[in-house]
């Protein structure tokens, strides 16, 4: 079957012939490479996306259930070349180093602040608790977030 | 002309000392950045590995008709197609590319595949019939110690064997399985170069290993194999040793097509090895003063079924057994042993972390039975530099700052929580508030800094000066560490020239840089980095009759008189092997100076105890580190706070459970790994005391961290339950049973 949906804000579809996952679809099919693929079974969230307005882990979507859905990945997040204010308070702080969870921690933290402009600590590790840094020690991720929080108090 | 009157190169921006942002950072951050995983070429194929089910088998038979059978399958292969060297190993070639008449370990590749796509290949590999003998496999290390199936043994002798303290303290201690779980899973592409040879680009931490290993086994010449570094997802010792690297080269030589393989996550955790498992046996004794006057240890690493770097291990957990403290009597044996467990090698800290929950341990049961404050005790008997190291009597040369280290950290307040850490258990809402107990404590570490034992240590680095700006080439690999940064930084600082970028150059286009391992880039491809630079800036200076160089050019009295635009009309290079001060083996008591240069760090850790259920939350991990110089305090800290959770990560929660030597938690859902909510606040001093050879005085920082934070964390659930805590991780039933 061929899989018609919204990528990013273009319309993007390709042939499902098999039953495989949003994430191997948009890999492997669409070279759209910035989901990354780490546990297989939705715990780290390297290959978080947003469809439907919700983040999920594309590792646990079936590719043919996008149908006419709406799918943002990491690749969609930036702004007209330049980082978003998401991306820049993460690189400013330090908190990407072999960077494999960065695109997934990227996405969660956007659907974020989306919802909540100034979230508290608490609410920032919520919000990530589904996204598995091996590098960090998650730190400088919760500092970048604080600061950005910060900034829009 | 322009006229200055400060030194331009002082000035420079992002140079060492700063916290410069990494030059891959926007490329993550987007997206776009290549990892091993992404690469994608026209018309390449997929491997696919068959693996054992059993951790100790005889083959009977392997039957690959079945897999070729499959439409889309281009090739299976097992051992009788490798056409060199049967076997590999990063120090004794013990492990077979493909196993051929004996699988001794669970996972253990017997054959391997390559398909059309991902699926099929997977299918095939399932579908090669393997008719195997099952053994009983050997699982047990004390069993396999007696039976001397052994990778190496320790005997470590100094001193007065019969000294004796009129305090004595006795523990055995015990250290589980960890995983290095680096995010990315081993991945790798091998393109064919039509000519006989191969491109290698695949996961690794050494690319030079990689390609003298896939060289012997595939019987070429070394010109015919070139391992390119590629974008690596993490790493923590795991990708030291060859695990898809030859599979993919026999592959695409076999089909004449590119074959690209990605591990997943329940592969992976067989496809590499793990930090060694240990039981320790400790006996102090110290005089009522609190002085050490003995130490006697055993140290028992189960290596698994092949060699990898079990022997170096195990040397480690023997010269760091005592920790960083001055004893005069010292024995110390270790036993690495050979079992049908899953291979175990490297994992960052090296042995130095299992040894030091246990010396750690005693320290504190010592310190108890001298009524004594447990950081008096250490400062006491701290290691210092000009000290002679316990174990091997090599009198240390290089700043070790370890009495201000304890001091340090004790002066660091422990503040308020503004917001509580979360109740033990988390989520799960099982404790009640009024049933928590907190604990608070203290652990100190120390481990080498580089390659020891008289290994012929090495790094090279090439440094040209273009039209574009300074570039650093090197075969060092950037694992997510920030060398990539910390090269750049040093040649702003030692040049004075702004832009600068680092190429991650192939096998064939430089010499080793050696192993991202033992803490050692910074100091090493950072100190030839910096000789090259210094070099090539004193040869430009030198041909211009300059005294300064900066991007505008060459000055001399303050006036600019070269544009850089006539400088780099030249061809400006300098390739530099910078090698450490030597070292040498140990003589038959395990003496000498074995060791280039000793980094230490201490934690504090608080925690919250729910006695009754078991449950831990590791509230705060306070840490001094002695870290020679800080070149980018930044990365330091991002060092520091990765370490230690992984540190927490062995205390209370990462653990490879084998069953018979089938590991039953393969996976992320059964290995736990902390998350964000299990990550506790740190506050990181950085303790610079220069005189280390590293560049600037750098000190390696990325072990430390791990070492002395799991041993604290121990320390903290002893101190808040009153248990004996000898085990790590800590398991529910350790504090509530």
């Amino acid at each position: 079957m061929i899989v018609s949906f919204s990528l990013n804000g273009s319309p993007a579809s390709g042939r499902v012939e098999r039953p495989i996952s949003l994430l191997d679809f948009l890999r492997d099919e669409l070279k759209a490479i910035g989901s990354k693929s780490a546990c297989d079974q939705g715990e780290c969230g390297s290959c978080s996306v947003i469809l439907d307005g919700v983040v999920v882990c594309s590792c646990l979507v079936m590719a043919a259930d996008v149908e006419g859905s709406t799918v943002t990945t990491v690749e969609g997040l930036e702004s007209e070349g330049t980082l978003s204010a998401v991306q820049q308070a993460m690189h400013e702080a330090g908190a990407v180093q072999c960077g494999f969870c960065t695109p997934g921690i990227v996405v969660a933290a956007t659907d974020l602040f989306s919802h909540n402009s100034s979230p508290t600590t608490r609410e920032i590790k919520e919000a990530l608790a589904g996204n598995i840094c091996r590098c960090t020690g998650y730190g400088a991720i919760i500092r970048a977030f604080e600061t950005l929080a910060g900034e829009s108090t | 002309m322009t006229v200055r009157t400060e030194q331009p190169s002082s000035r420079i921006d992002d140079g060492i000392g700063e916290s410069a942002l990494r030059p891959d950072g926007i490329a993550k951050l987007k997206g776009e950045f290549e990892y091993a995983q992404d690469q994608w070429v026209e018309g390449m194929l997929w491997g696919a590995t068959t693996r054992s089910p059993h951790p100790h088998a005889r083959i009977l038979s392997i039957d690959v008709a079945p897999a070729l059978a499959i439409g889309g399958v281009h090739a299976v292969l097992t051992a009788d197609d490798v056409p060199g060297r049967a076997s590999f190993g990063l120090e004794h070639p013990d492990q077979p590319v493909l196993a051929k008449e004996m699988v001794n370990f669970w996972g253990e590749p017997v054959a391997i595949v390559a398909a059309e796509d991902d699926a099929t290949a997977r299918r095939a590999a399932a579908a090669v019939v393997v008719e195997y003998e099952r053994l009983e496999p050997l699982t047990d290390p004390e069993d396999a110690d007696l039976r001397d199936e052994v990778f190496r043994r320790m005997r470590i002798r100094r001193g007065d064997q019969s000294a004796s303290g009129s305090v004595v303290v006795e523990g055995f201690y015990e250290v589980g399985m960890q995983d290095q779980a680096p995010l990315g899973t081993e991945a790798g592409l091998a393109v064919p170069d039509g000519h006989g040879g191969v491109d290698l680009y695949a996961t690794s931490q050494f690319v030079h290993a990689d390609h003298e290993q896939v060289v012997a086994s595939l019987g070429l010449r070394p010109e015919q194999v070139r391992a390119h570094p590629t974008g690596i997802g993490g790493a923590f010792g795991a990708r030291e040793d060859v695990n898809l690297h030859i599979h993919l080269c026999l592959l695409a030589l076999h089909t004449s097509q590119p074959v690209k393989m990605v591990y997943h996550r329940s592969e992976s955790f067989t496809g590499h090895v793990h930090r060694h498992p240990a039981r320790m046996w400790y006996r102090h004794e110290a005089d009522e003063d609190g002085n050490l006057v003995r130490v006697r240890a055993k140290v028992l690493i189960d290596g698994g079924a092949y060699a990898s770097t079990t022997a170096a291990v195990l040397a480690n957990a023997c010269y760091f057994a005592v920790g960083p403290y001055n004893c005069e009597s010292v024995s110390v044996d270790g036993v690495g042993t050979r079992t049908n467990n899953p291979p175990c090698g490297a994992m960052r800290g090296f042995g130095a972390v299992q040894v030091c929950f246990a010396h750690e341990a005693q320290m504190d049961r010592l310190a108890d039975a001298l009524g004594m404050d447990p950081l008096e005790l250490r400062r006491k008997n701290a290691l210092e530099s000009g000290d002679s190291m316990p174990t091997t009597g090599q009198v240390i040369e290089t700043p070790l700052p370890t009495v201000e280290v304890i001091d340090s950290l004790a002066a660091m307040p422990i503040p308020e929580e503004s917001e509580r850490a979360g109740l033990p258990g988390g989520s799960g809402l099982t404790t009640e508030e009024h049933h928590v107990v907190r604990g608070i404590g203290y652990a100190v570490g120390i481990k080498n800094l580089g390659f020891s034992e008289g290994f012929d240590d090495f790094a090279q680095a090439r440094v040209l000066l273009t039209p574009g700006g300074a570039i650093v080439e090197t075969a060092a690999i950037e694992v997510g560490q920030g060398l990539v940064t910390i090269l750049a930084q040093i040649v702003r600082s030692s040049m004075g020239v702004s832009s600068v970028e680092v190429r991650h150059v192939d096998t064939s286009k430089i010499d080793s840089a050696g192993s991202t391992s033992a803490s050692r880039q910074t100091q090493m491809s950072g100190g030839a980095t910096l000789e090259a630079s210094s070099r090539l800036r004193a040869r430009i200076l030198e041909h211009f009759a300059g005294d300064d160089l900066n991007d505008e050019g060459v000055w001399r009295d303050g006036e600019l008189v070269v544009p850089m635009s006539r400088v780099t009309e030249d061809k400006w290079e300098e390739t530099v092997t910078f090698r450490h001060p030597p070292t040498s083996p140990p003589d038959g008591d395990g003496q000498g100076v074995v060791h280039a240069d000793f980094a230490l760090a201490a934690h504090r850790a608080v925690v919250d105890v729910d006695p009754e259920l078991g449950l831990v939350t590791v509230v705060r991990v306070d840490t001094a580190q002695d870290v020679g110089k800080a070149l980018n305090p930044q990365s330091v800290v991002g060092q520091i706070e990765g370490g230690i959770m992984q540190g927490v990560g062995l205390a209370i929660m990462e653990e490879l459970i084998l069953d018979h030597g089938v590991i039953r938690n393969p996976n992320f859902t059964d290995y736990l790994l902390p998350t964000i909510l299990d990550a506790p606040d740190v506050e990181a001093l950085l303790i610079e005391k220069e005189g280390s050879w590293g560049p600037f005085g750098a000190k390696g920082v990325g072990e430390p961290p791990t070492i002395s934070s799991t041993a604290a964390v121990a320390a903290a659930i002893r101190n808040a339950t009153g248990r004996a805590i000898n085990r790590v991780p800590v398991r529910p039933q350790d504090i509530a049973l």
